[in-house]
């Protein structure tokens, strides 16, 4: 067989954050120069928020193989988590302040996610889903009841707004490098294992609680630094911003995209956000739209559009020197980075 | 490779050190449960050496599966004890019994279908690494060695049935027969010191019978385990097991080698059904 | 007395969302699919009620034809979303249902607008009150209660005593077998949602008239409790929906008397994760296991 090119390990690393840190700086440069509108602004911001959402939802559904309906019950939290103490440090340095909401936010959302994910993902399928609506539900409730600390239906005020294009991107690059370090590791085999088949996971001794509770933690700690990106980027927090709607519609972005693609989420949230913006006229609709998209590709293609297809930027270009861009995709392995 | 020498040694120090004197692997004792008011297995009580291969036999609903499931607390026994290695695998989760030393295949295959047959592997010798989440996340040594280290512990096992150049196949595309022997490879990665293979020559013609009796016999030898199969093919029980029981509606009527069990009245009335008088 | 007073609220309550758990149950039971566009059936039903008797054309055909139509909507949905789904994966049928449910109220939403409708509910049932030992009951309570009841023991006499009920209760333990009987099993399914839809139409109209408005969100929240109500009585059976139904009626009229009624929501979701934690199965339910 003939040999093909490949990178080696090292030089897979170097192009892959050499290539990110280009488009991130980039971004930046072009963003805070002003190019593009306020509209558009926003828009590109919502997109980075939204891919955080999209890829952290992804690993519950797509690699664990299950369907929380209260993400955004754990953007939420984070937000509010993230809010308050943005404004409780507003005399910090920016960057101190920036990074301690993000990863406090985080945090707090990921210890709802032990908190939630303990009891709720000992039940299964419909079940789950169904009893995390109702976590996430009660969360909201309780927001808007314990207006005290979190200004209640009147909303949180006054935020920061820290969430520029530098500080949302990296995150998302964080977290898809995060969530992609883990998946091609031992630990992201277990939690494949147990998607494909439980019970045979249990037996070749992989402790189902653990990972199951692990992965769920991951998604929410993402959620929560979501969360609190998109309080920076807003403002001000209104507690209908996370009902059962809000759930939704990153489930729709990570359906379509294809559970179990990262890929797939990342373009698929982009696709999506984006739309409103392409779609003008049609924005009574969006959610029709949505909808029937939704119940179309689960008739026809259940798995999503990129399937559980996962990416590889530098396999993308050893394929191209190697002549094989353009012929049918082989099943990458756990070795692929 | 030489075909009889085992070039991996285990990094995880929690597995014991196999003594291969006498003493048994396991040992039941009035091990039983019952499902509301049915008893579906009682009084079950075996001695299973270090190195043996055993069957338990029984017509259908005997509840040959059952005991498979009590013996991996799949099913948490009604009454009775399991001592695996001379310990108590009670109150034990699944998942613990099988780092304790349990490994099993199933009735109906259940192999990760949408993961590579390397993968498949992989699973099983989870436990053969020990680096964290942040080792992955940081992609630190540990992560790099234990990853490599596991790697060529998997193409070895896999080598053992000549399956190394299917590493990448993905497993739910190989054939009935493939898949049956990732199954039992990918137990064998979790390092067990007692193998249990529900139904393994299912499916198979008597060639495939033929040369699965040779590779349980191989496995035994290479490493050192015993092995307990429910089987009904007479022709590979007869064959290789040392030791058989006997399980009609969930009791042992019978123990013994194969000459004994073959000859002995109930068991042919369990299959066979009463002799007109 | 007072508490009495609230009991036959809770009972009236409680009696539209057993009628609405049953549709969930019996669906449950036979395709195993939490059917989140339930409760927006009931929505669809409540409009088209209100559109008619708005149409100024007699209410006890309103009422008619919001049952049927809800039936055949139900069945429509059945045919073009679930069918096509019965072998899939059951993440991939939930998903549909939500599609569903969502299409559903984003088109009332369109065609209706989002702002609650007052609904008349005195055309259909006249705001006569009795009073019997010192309490107040309506009219429109005690008719709730009695169809509630009488709908229930329809119900159970169609399920126990007649083929069709044979049929599915075959169809929800063993899909295949009954198939290989020779059950019709698309036939059995279409009606299984019809009899559930039925129902919910009749819970719409109850519904309607005690909270006297519709609007594109109602199916949601009332879908909800009527499932907690199911899940609480037991997935799958007649007389648990029935019972599950009364309990959250009262517990929620409960939580409205002692005045925290900004938390009614959240202690219907609190009730719904204590029985799937403590027991899944609910007071009468079967437990369905998987075998190894």
């Amino acid at each position: 067989m003939k040999k093909s090119f490949r990178f080696s390990v090292p030089t897979r690393y170097i192009i892959n954050f050499g290539l990110t840190a280009l488009f991130i700086i980039c971004g930046t440069l072009i963003v805070n120069g002003g190019a593009f509108k306020r509209a558009t602004n926003a828009i590109i911001l919502q997109i980075g928020i939204y891919i955080i959402l999209t890829v952290s939802l992804n690993m519950v559904t797509g690699y664990l193989g299950q369907l929380p309906l209260g993400h955004a019950g754990f953007m939420a939290v984070g937000a509010y988590t993230g809010a308050i103490l943005w404004k409780a440090t507003a005399a910090m340095p920016c960057w101190v302040s920036i990074l301690l909401g993000l990863i406090a936010a985080g945090l707090m959302a990921a210890v709802f996610g032990v908190l939630i994910g303990i009891p709720a993902l000992r039940l299964k399928g419909d079940y789950l889903a169904i009893i995390t609506l109702g976590f996430g539900e009660i969360i909201r409730i309780c927001i808007i009841n314990l207006a005290g600390i979190t200004g209640g239906t009147p909303g949180l005020l006054n935020i920061p707004k820290y969430s520029s294009f530098f500080v949302v991107f990296t995150a998302a690059a964080i977290t898809c490098y995060v969530i992609h370090t883990i998946m091609h590791s031992r630990h992201g085999r277990a939690i494949l294992a147990i998607r494909e088949n439980e019970i045979a996971a249990d037996a070749c001794g992989i402790n189902l609680t653990y990972y199951k509770v692990f992965t769920f933690a991951v998604s929410a700690f993402f959620a929560g630094v979501a969360g609190a990106l998109f309080a920076g980027f807003q403002g001000s927090l209104f507690p209908k911003s996370f009902d059962f709607m809000a759930s939704i519609n990153i489930l729709v972005m990570v359906v379509l995209g294809g559970m179990g693609s990262m890929l797939g989420s990342v373009v698929a949230a982009t696709v999506l956000t984006a739309l409103p913006l392409v779609l003008q006229g049609l924005s009574e609709y969006r959610m029709v739209i949505y909808s029937l998209l939704l119940i179309i590709v689960m008739i026809f293609k259940p798995s999503g559009l990129m399937g559980k297809y996962d990416f590889s930027l530098t396999g993308i270009i050893e394929d191209a020197i190697n002549g094989r861009l353009f012929r049918k995709k082989r099943k990458e392995g756990a070795e692929n980075e | 490779m030489n075909e009889n020498e085992l070039t991996f040694v285990p990094s995880n120090a929690r597995i014991p050190k196999r003594d291969l004197d006498k003493t048994p692997v396991l040992e039941t004792h009035h091990l039983g449960i019952d499902f509301g008011g049915l008893t579906a297995v009682d009084e079950f009580n075996v001695t299973i050496g270090r190195t043996e291969i055993s069957g338990l036999i029984g017509p259908n609903g005997a509840g040959k599966t059952t005991v498979f499931n009590l013996l991996t607390n799949v099913y948490t026994p009604t009454r009775g004890t399991i001592l695996l290695d001379g310990r108590d695998t009670r109150g034990k989760k699944t998942s613990q019994v099988c780092q304790m030393g349990i490994a099993r295949t199933f009735q109906n295959i259940r192999l990760f279908k949408e993961m590579t047959v390397l993968d498949n592997v992989l699973v099983g010798l989870h436990h053969e690494m020990d680096y964290g989440v942040t080792g992955s996340v940081l992609r630190l040594p540990g992560f790099w060695r234990g990853e490599h280290i596991a790697r060529e512990r998997a193409i070895e096992l896999l080598s053992i049935f000549d399956m190394q150049d299917l590493a990448e196949a993905i497993a739910g595309s190989l054939p009935y027969g493939a898949q049956r022997r990732l199954e039992i490879i990918r137990a064998l990665a979790t390092n067990p010191c007692l193998l249990l293979l529900d139904e393994p020559a299912a499916g198979m013609n008597p060639s495939e019978t033929a040369e699965l009796m040779e590779n349980i016999r191989k496995i035994r030898d290479m490493f050192q385990i015993a092995i307990l199969l429910i089987e009904h093919d007479m022709n590979l029980v007869m064959g290789i097991c040392e030791g058989i029981a006997v399980l009609n509606y969930g009791r042992i009527i019978a123990k013994g080698t194969p000459a004994e069990i073959k000859s002995n009245p109930e068991v042919i009335e369990a299959y066979l059904g009463k002799k007109r008088a | 007395m007072i508490i009495l007073q609230h009991l036959l609220n809770g009972l009236r309550l409680g009696s539209i969302y057993a009628l609405i758990a049953l549709g969930y149950s019996m669906v449950y039971g036979i395709i195993l699919l939490l059917n989140f566009a339930h409760g927006d059936i009931i929505m669809v039903g409540g409009y088209i009620a209100l559109i008619i008797i708005g149409a100024g054309i007699s209410p006890a055909i309103a009422v008619i034809l919001s049952i049927v139509g809800c039936v055949l909507l139900a069945c429509m949905i059945e045919k073009v979303a679930y069918k096509p789904l019965r072998q899939a994966p059951r993440i991939s049928l939930l998903i549909t249902a939500i599609g569903v449910s969502f299409f559903l109220e984003n088109v009332a939403q369109l065609i209706w607008g989002a702002d609650p409708r007052s609904f008349p509910y005195t055309t259909i049932i006249p705001s006569i009150n009795y009073e019997i030992a010192g309490l107040k009951i309506s009219l429109a309570t005690i008719l709730t209660i009695v169809v509630a009841v009488a709908s229930m023991v329809v119900l159970t006499i169609l399920v126990q005593k007649t083929r069709m009920g044979k049929a599915m209760r075959a169809v929800s333990e063993d899909m295949g077998a009954a198939q290989l009987m020779g059950i019709n099993v698309n036939a059995t399914i279409t009606f299984t949602f019809a009899i559930g839809a039925a129902l919910a139409g009749i819970g719409a109209i109850l519904y309607c008239c005690y909270v006297p408005q519709v609007k594109p969100t109602t199916g949601y929240l009332l879908g909800i409790k009527a499932f907690v109500a199911a899940v609480l009585g037991g997935i799958g059976s007649i007389p648990g929906a029935m019972l599950g139904g009364f309990a959250i009626g009262m517990a929620e009229v409960a939580v409205n008397a002692l005045g925290l009624s900004s938390w009614t929501d959240a202690v219907v979701y609190v009730v719904l994760i204590v029985v799937l934690l403590v027991k899944p199965t609910g007071f009468m339910g079967r437990s369905l296991n998987e075998k190894v």
